[in-house]
């Protein structure tokens, strides 16, 4: 049974070196924003006047409402944020759409604390080389230190992260200072202590195996993402056959055959001063990738991108900053790893990976070698031999431009989409009363006949007041005939709605004896309500029931 | 489908041996954390069972070390809230009825405290919406029709002692006596017609001038010279458009052959003083309550108003006015 199948595996750590470059930058610029964005926000403060919470983005769970700068949102409001979210959700589609596992890339939490984490490690321990030889040295005093130092910041950033979040809470200068003297509501504390955990161990050391194993976007996204989509590739038709090759041979090479070749190897778009390809001590011709395994070592997934696409790669482009940087180094065009579309690979026939046209062969249309690309080992020598394919002229092939992936059909359809609910939602915002009321018929009983005769019936009135102050709502009615308005417990018809809050006020409607309303069966009638001091109104319309006398 | 297991030559990772239409399926081994985080939930399953109730037993389910219940939770949440709730209370069993409504939030409390008493003891013959069943003679309380009396003071007595019942010796008491033992059909009759002279119905007018008669000689004393009854004795006043137990000849025919008992037992020592008050404040909002007069500088220097308002903290402020996020209960 020593050959029985592993059930469980541990976990194989990763060391990701520390690599610059244009996509590192920008990955370090989107890190500080988001994270400034995050531990700022519930510091700012909004005056909303003297009944009002002065945070500028609060969610006021115990109120049930949600404060953001001007805007805030009531309960019934709720489609604001369903219309967020579908937002959210459209946005996604279009990034991945066009740009494939973008969100995972750069802006995901997850990502994003896990960024962070490393560089922390790398601070303490040192870059990939001194991590792995710490992580393989037994344990002293060094480690130890190390270590703990280590996990200490990461704790206190984990502690930070749980701590931000309470504040969007709760008003924030004063949950702080209940934080700090030990008064806080218990539900505070254990939100922390709960973020302050995953924090510290899905940024520490579950990493990649949140994005593998625990998160389902991954799937998703696989779904989403066509072969227009511009993701994370290699360009294994300029790479391939990989191999050290001998620096000198590479540059005779080229002085021999100029810029001819490099079109035949980069297409239409290469320049004439790319060297030559390079060739192997035995004279035979290699790809660009000269197999240093940089891209290897800087990927926080672990994996080699060379082989292709894979579920694991959260599309981070540090692979591409260290490929880039060695192809500066060599001598060619940067981008042999790099934002791809698997549309554009060059025109190969059905069946093939890749062909690479050997150096010296005759013109377009002669049959060339292939070349597999997945770096499996050459094909058994008993396997049948690969049929010799015939490429097109590659040299007139000239890769789609960017914006071809970016602006198709699919990605405008959710442009436009989002757009569309974006202008709904602030239309609404903008038009949404300040005053607001909603009419409910007493129906039990229907009308109740009083003792001159005449007929009346009740509502309840549900009013709304926005305002940060207390607003005096005066009623009014819009109906036929001799109907009169009064409200239960009020002398007159205005009813004071507290600043910020919602009244239920029952309303009676009366029609006179023998008016065809209180003889008849039902009649319409209109319910206004002005906000005395501003001048806003809001109707609600309802029926006024008779006792059903009239036919 | 075949049983062929073999080492897959991209991953390296054995097969199961199963394959569907030329897929085959990789036996990619699982995680070690999550076989750990398996142990963890099941270490954490047994552990819950034992500090909370959880295993079935023949009769019940096993307690739990915690002595956790849901019950119990409910009990402590009620006893919050009552805690929360208790000068409220208070000063609604000691309150002057007559300016109950001067303290918004005590007078609020009240209603809200009062829906509900209403609901659990009342409903049953003034019906839910408080609308009576005339055919029965349950009064209908939205009116602004009262036979007692329509202030909170006079339906919160009303509720305590009840009508006509031999159970409280300050019951409400009053008696019509059954006519028909005495009276001819024909002078029923007559009576009848002027009754419903009295209300405004069509009647018979030389029928009602002799009824007129029999009604100053025999109902007067009681309902009045002019019909309008009297709340002292809870003699409904006959001249208005409400009528307890209907207004058509057949049913004053009966009330006046008959007479009417109608029966409301006394609350008070079952509801107690506070639920009394609540559910007297409660009718009264409900349409037809009467305002209670006062007289010379009463008005300004009425009786004490009490100052018990809404717990202030934020869970427990009413952001809806008219309603309290949490009903008192009636015990
Ligand atoms: S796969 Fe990883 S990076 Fe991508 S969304 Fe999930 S957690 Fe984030
Ligand atoms: S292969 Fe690795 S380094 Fe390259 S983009 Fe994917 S996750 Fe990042």
């Amino acid at each position: 049974m020593t050959d029985a199948p592993q059930l469980f595996a541990a976990r194989e750590p990763i060391f990701p070196r520390r690599v610059s470059g244009t996509f590192r930058r920008l990955k370090w610029a989107i890190l500080w924003i988001t994270l400034g964005i995050y531990y700022v926000t519930p510091w700012v403060r909004w005056d909303r006047g003297p009944n009002l919470p002065d945070q500028a983005v609060l969610v006021d769970l115990a109120n049930r409402r949600f404060y953001f700068f001007w805007i805030e949102i009531w309960p019934h409001e709720f489609y604001f944020v369903a219309g967020l979210l579908i937002m959210a959700g459209l946005g996604l589609f279009l990034f991945t759409s066009a740009l494939g596992r973008v969100w995972c890339g750069y802006s995901c939490p997850q990502t994003v604390w896990t960024d962070l984490f490393l560089w922390v490690e790398r601070r303490f321990e040192g870059d990939r080389n001194a991590r792995i030889r710490l992580q393989k040295a037994p344990w002293s005093v060094r480690k130890a230190r190390l270590r703990l130092t280590k996990w200490g910041a990461w704790l206190l950033i984990a502690l930070a992260t749980g701590g931000a979040w309470v504040f969007y809470f709760a008003d924030a200068p004063n949950l702080l200072r209940e934080l700090a003297t030990g008064t806080a509501p218990p539900v505070a504390y254990v939100t922390m202590a709960v973020l302050t955990a995953t924090t510290f161990t899905l940024g520490g050391f579950l990493r990649e195996q949140v994005c593998i194993y625990m998160c389902p976007w991954p799937r998703i996204q696989g779904a989403m993402m066509d072969p227009g989509t511009l993701t994370v590739g290699y360009r294994d038709w300029r790479g391939e056959p990989r191999g050290k090759g001998g620096v000198k041979r590479q540059r005779a090479a080229a002085h021999a055959v100029g810029g001819g070749e490099a079109r035949a190897r980069y297409g239409a778009a290469a320049s004439k001063d790319v060297a030559a390809p390079r060739t192997s001590r035995d004279g035979e011709v290699l790809g660009d990738c000269i197999d240093c395994m940089a891209c290897v070592a800087v990927c926080p997934m672990g994996i080699d991108i060379r082989e292709g696409q894979q579920m694991e790669c959260i599309t981070c482009a540090l692979c591409i900053d260290a490929c880039d940087e060695v192809m500066a180094r060599i001598g060619r065009p940067r981008g042999l790893i790099d934002y791809l579309a698997l549309d554009d690979h060059p025109p190969t026939l059905p069946g093939e990976h890749a062909a690479v046209r050997p150096m010296g062969t005759a013109a377009a249309g002669a049959p060339v070698e292939t070349i597999p690309v997945d770096g499996a080992p050459a094909p058994a020598p008993n396997a049948a031999p690969r049929p010799a394919v015939t490429v097109p002229e590659l040299r007139d092939w000239t890769p789609k431009p960017l914006w071809k992936h970016v602006l198709r059909p699919r990605t405008l359809v959710y442009t436009t989409l989002w757009a569309l609910i974006g202008i709904g939602l602030l239309v609404a915002l903008f038009v949404r009363p300040e005053i607001d009321m909603t009419v409910a018929p007493v129906r039990n009983p229907t009308f109740v006949t009083l003792s001159d005769g005449s007929v009346r019936n009740a509502y309840d009135v549900r009013l709304r007041n926005k305002h940060g102050e207390e607003r005096p709502f005066l009623f009014s009615l819009a109906a036929p005939g001799a109907l009169s308005i009064a409200l239960e417990g009020e002398e007159g018809l205005a009813a004071p709605v507290p600043a910020d809050s919602t009244r239920l006020q029952r309303v009676y409607v009366t029609a006179a004896p023998g008016d065809p309303a209180a003889l008849g069966g039902r009649t319409p009638v209109r319910l206004w309500v002005e906000d005395a001091l501003s001048g806003e109104r809001a109707h609600g319309d309802t029926v006024f029931n008779g006792r059903g006398e009239l036919r | 489908m075949s049983d062929e297991k073999r080492i897959d030559a991209e991953t390296g990772t054995e097969t199961t041996g199963h394959q569907w239409d030329g897929i085959e399926e990789l036996n990619t081994p699982l995680p070690r954390w999550w076989l750990w985080t398996f142990y963890a939930t099941t270490v954490w399953g047994v552990i819950y069972t034992i500090l909370f109730p959880a295993w079935p037993m023949i009769s019940g389910a096993t307690a739990g070390a915690l002595g956790w219940s849901s019950r119990g939770e409910v009990a402590a949440e009620i006893e919050r809230v009552d805690l929360s709730r208790a000068d409220l209370m208070e000063s609604l069993v000691t309150v002057d009825l007559g300016v109950l409504d001067r303290n918004e939030d005590l007078h609020r409390f009240a209603v809200q405290a009062g829906r509900s008493v209403f609901a659990a003891n009342c409903s049953q013959c003034h019906g839910a919406g408080a609308a009576g069943v005339q055919a029965a003679g349950y009064p209908n309380l939205l009116d602004d029709d009262w036979l007692w009396g329509g202030t909170i003071r006079d339906i919160a007595t009303t509720v305590r002692h009840g009508i006509r019942n031999e159970d409280d010796p300050d019951a409400r008491w009053s008696q019509m006596p059954a006519f028909g033992e005495f009276w001819t059909d024909d002078e029923i009759a007559a009576t009848v017609e002027h009754v419903r002279a009295l209300g405004g119905l069509e009647h018979d007018p030389d029928l009602a001038v002799v009824g007129a008669e029999l009604f100053y000689d025999n109902c007067a004393s009681c309902h009045g010279d002019e019909g309008t009854g009297d709340r002292e004795i809870g003699a409904p006043n006959l001249t208005d458009a409400i009528w307890l137990y209907g207004g058509d000849r057949e049913a004053l025919d009966r009330t006046i052959r008959h007479a009417r008992f109608g029966v409301m037992p006394p609350w008070g020592a079952r509801l107690g003083e506070a639920q009394v008050r609540a559910v007297a404040a409660y009718v009264h909002g409900l349409g037809g309550g009467e305002e209670e007069a006062m007289i010379g500088d009463e008005v300004e220097a009425g009786p004490d108003v009490p100052d018990a308002s809404f717990p202030a903290s934020a869970e427990e402020t009413p952001r809806e006015a008219g309603e309290p996020p949490v009903a008192p209960v009636a015990d």
